[in-house]
């Protein structure tokens, strides 16, 4: 979006991955696609091919992705002249790339098939109509093995509108020389940081704090452990209340605190891992990605750098859930290639390439258990116990407007007034949901 | 009609025929150009009146004058059109300042003559998204040539007014050679021989330019100053290059967009349009009353 606000960092995208379940790794759903689409495929396909081979082509709208290409090639042998998938890389911001979807689906594009969809936007484009339901067995496919969080991204007043990808979890990330024993609460890394700062050592927690997604994101956690949300279940009101007049005396005294980086309300995802690597911080609150650039960018620290649970208020807080889904056009001329090439796309071996080469961690349980992934992901348990707990941002359509509304009214931290800013809040959020909402 | 023609009154007739067969002829294309300009604006309009939010596509409904209420009490909106003022009051002060010297310059110059008013067009010649991604690199921290002389962690497009100044500081560079351009026409129409007696008359530099100069350039200058105010009133690439809005940085055009493209709201995006449209339709009407005859488009022979 535009403004700075909304433009989840490298490891805000998740994914959740639908498919298997634990065991039986050898026979993905991808594995069982090719004849079965052939079948399914014939008669709707007759009219409308594309493309000299026969096959319909299915264009792929995703977010920049190193080794996607790598997915795909896979996807495109394994279908066997079912489909062929082509890969369209959207631009690098999130708002960027929402835009160009929203843009395309509201002029009916029939260019776009399979659309890859911040866990955000899943509501928006559902009830916008812009998206496809998934149903019997690609539906039963894309549930398979998907952990909780994760498919609850993907699920819109119950149905399934996208098949889980990725997933993404924050955690606390800290350097064992300097915190001993990781504290468990917002207070007790404030109290950490006085201690550091008597002792003359790095004492900064980083956390996102720029006027962006970031800030949304560490709010919505806040209020989450502090056992409320920000909108309610159904999504139609406003509930914040107690819990979030808590969050926000929390996030006060955080800015407010010997904690604070002095260039808190300027941080994303990349200053906060760069002021760790640089040793100007002793802890950030961050995606995984953060331990392999450690390795890679300061060796000697990283046999320091440890993992513990997201902070929250009275015990263990809950972290904010990202990743990304896969979703089929409305407006798609190959709907039935579109599903199976979701599917494949997001198999357990998609999923295991994208965690282990991209770094995103994946939505099927089972994956976590795959070739490879000890090694990269050594806090994978510590990912898996998040995600029990993770906070989802809040659900609705107006999602767009709610963030942008509430990253402009947090910003920045340390002017958080917490009765006076929860009025804001709740009038500018109330407007958004209300579609009556101004964006800034 | 033809009748009177027939009976012999012809010159007036025929004149009378003529232009009735003039306008039929012009007929297609006036009715293309209402189609083209006043379909959209009309559409626009009826937009502005509904409750039209393309994320609800069920909830669209008649509601009046509703989204104009919700706009015009907007914190965001009245800090657009602040935003929006400031940088054409003073955006446009500074170019006209600095293009009439540059201009002056550029008359005087003996020496290279074309070679310095093509050295001063550069900026104008270069497309403005690709100047302000060359500012935006430019102040970006860690890339930016211009960032290497602020002292260390400061990221001056992060911030309000640091963020506002480097917009203007865009537009000034891009549209001054513009209106030194124009404003060199202008000098073209001051004689010489005015100037020459003015000078025998003992009239000083300073006295001969504001006496003599600035009073015979008046259309010029107000022209000037007209198409340079409609163009920063709607200034919309430098800012969504530079910001996209962030730091309370959007002008009236970048939250119609926001509202309009990322926000999908029809309603509330088209109801900034309009108001956008009418605050354009307003700036010269304030022109025709504060310049008088000298404005463009008077009949000067008043």
């Amino acid at each position: 979006m535009r403004t700075g606000p909304a433009t989840p960092g490298p490891g805000t995208r998740g994914t959740q991955g639908v498919h298997r379940a634990r065991g039986a790794r050898g026979v993905g759903v991808a594995k069982l696609a090719p004849p079965l689409c052939g079948v399914l495929l014939c008669g709707v396909l007759a009219g409308c091919g594309s493309g000299a081979s026969g096959a319909p082509a299915v264009d792929l709208y995703n977010a920049p992705q190193q080794h996607l290409a790598r997915i795909v090639q896979r996807c495109n042998r394994i279908a066997d002249g079912a489909y062929r998938i082509r890969l369209n890389t959207l631009p690098r911001g999130a708002d960027d790339q929402r835009e160009q979807l929203v843009r395309r689906l509201a002029a009916g594009d029939a260019g776009l098939d399979v659309l890859g969809l911040d866990v955000t936007w899943t509501a928006e484009l559902a009830e916008a109509g812009w998206i496809r339901e998934w149903t019997g067995a690609d539906a039963a496919s894309a549930r398979r093995g998907v952990l909780a969080a994760p498919l609850g991204t993907a699920l819109w007043h119950g149905r399934l509108y996208a098949a889980p990808y990725t997933t993404n979890v924050q955690l606390l990330w800290y350097r064992s020389d300097l915190i001993p024993s990781p504290p468990r609460t917002w207070a007790g890394l404030m109290a950490e940081s006085a201690r550091l700062a008597r002792a003359g050592r790095p004492a900064y927690g980083e956390v996102t704090g720029a006027q962006y997604e970031g800030l949304v994101v560490w709010f919505n956690s806040l209020v989450a452990s502090a056992g409320g949300s920000v909108l309610t279940p159904d999504g139609e009101h406003v509930a914040l209340g107690a819990p979030a007049l808590a969050g926000l005396r929390v996030m006060r005294a955080f800015a407010r605190s010997r904690a604070a980086d002095p260039s808190l309300s300027n941080t994303r995802e990349d200053d906060a891992r760069l002021a760790v690597e640089a040793g100007r911080a002793a802890y950030e609150i961050n995606w995984p990605f953060v331990f392999a650039s450690m390795a890679a960018n300061r060796p000697e620290l990283a046999a320091r750098f440890r993992w513990a649970p997201y902070p929250g208020l009275t015990g263990t807080g809950r972290s904010p859930l990202g990743g990304a889904n896969f979703a089929v056009s409305r407006y798609s001329r190959h709907p039935r290639a579109a599903f199976r090439a979701a599917l494949c796309l997001r198999d357990p071996e998609s999923q295991r390439v994208a965690a282990v080469e991209d770094g995103l961690p994946p939505a099927t349980g089972a994956v976590y258990d795959a070739p490879g992934m000890a090694e990269a992901y050594p806090m994978r348990q510590a990912i898996m116990d998040a995600l029990r707990t993770a906070a989802p941002r809040p659900k609705t359509p107006t999602y767009q407007n709610v963030s942008t509304v509430t990253a402009v009214t947090l910003s920045p931290p340390r002017s958080v007034d917490p009765p006076r800013t929860l009025r804001t809040l709740r009038s500018l959020i109330g407007d958004a949901l209300e579609s009556k909402g101004v964006l800034p | 009609m033809t009748a009177r023609t027939v009976t012999g009154r012809a010159g007036r007739g025929a004149g009378r025929d003529e232009r009735r067969l003039g306008w039929w002829l012009c007929a297609p294309a006036g009715l293309v150009m209402l189609l083209v300009t006043g379909w959209p604006v009309a559409y626009s309009v009826l937009l502005s009146l509904q409750r039209y939010d393309l994320r609800f596509p069920h909830r669209r409904a008649w509601i009046g004058p509703e989204n104009y209420a919700t706009v015009l009490t907007s914190v965001f909106w009245w800090d657009a059109v602040g935003v929006t003022a400031l940088v054409t009051v003073v955006s446009v002060a500074i170019e006209l300042v600095l293009g009439m010297a540059i201009a002056l310059v550029m008359y005087r110059t003996l020496v290279a003559r074309g070679l310095v008013r093509a050295a001063v067009l550069i900026p104008y010649g270069i497309v403005t998204v690709a100047a302000a991604y060359g500012w935006k690199y430019a102040w970006t921290p860690g890339t930016g040539w211009l960032a290497g002389f602020l002292p260390s962690g400061s990221a001056p497009l992060t911030e309000r007014w640091p963020a506002l100044g480097i917009i203007v500081v865009a537009e000034v560079w891009k549209t001054t050679p513009f209106m030194s351009l124009l404003l060199m026409a202008g000098l073209a129409l001051v004689p010489e021989d005015t100037l020459k007696a003015a000078a025998m008359d003992g009239a000083s530099a300073w006295q001969r330019f504001r006496l003599v100069v600035l009073p015979l350039m008046a259309p010029t200058i107000s022209a000037a100053l007209l198409f340079r105010i409609l163009d920063a009133v709607r200034i919309f690439d430098d800012i969504y290059v530079l910001t996209n809005g962030a730091q309370r940085t959007s002008s009236v055009s970048i939250i119609a967009y926001h509202n309009l493209i990322s926000g999908l709201n029809l309603g509330i995006g088209s109801t900034m349009s309009v108001l956008v449209f009418l605050g354009v339709a307003v700036v010269p009407l304030v022109f025709v009353k504060v310049f008088g005859a000298s404005a463009p488009g008077q009949d000067r022979g008043r």
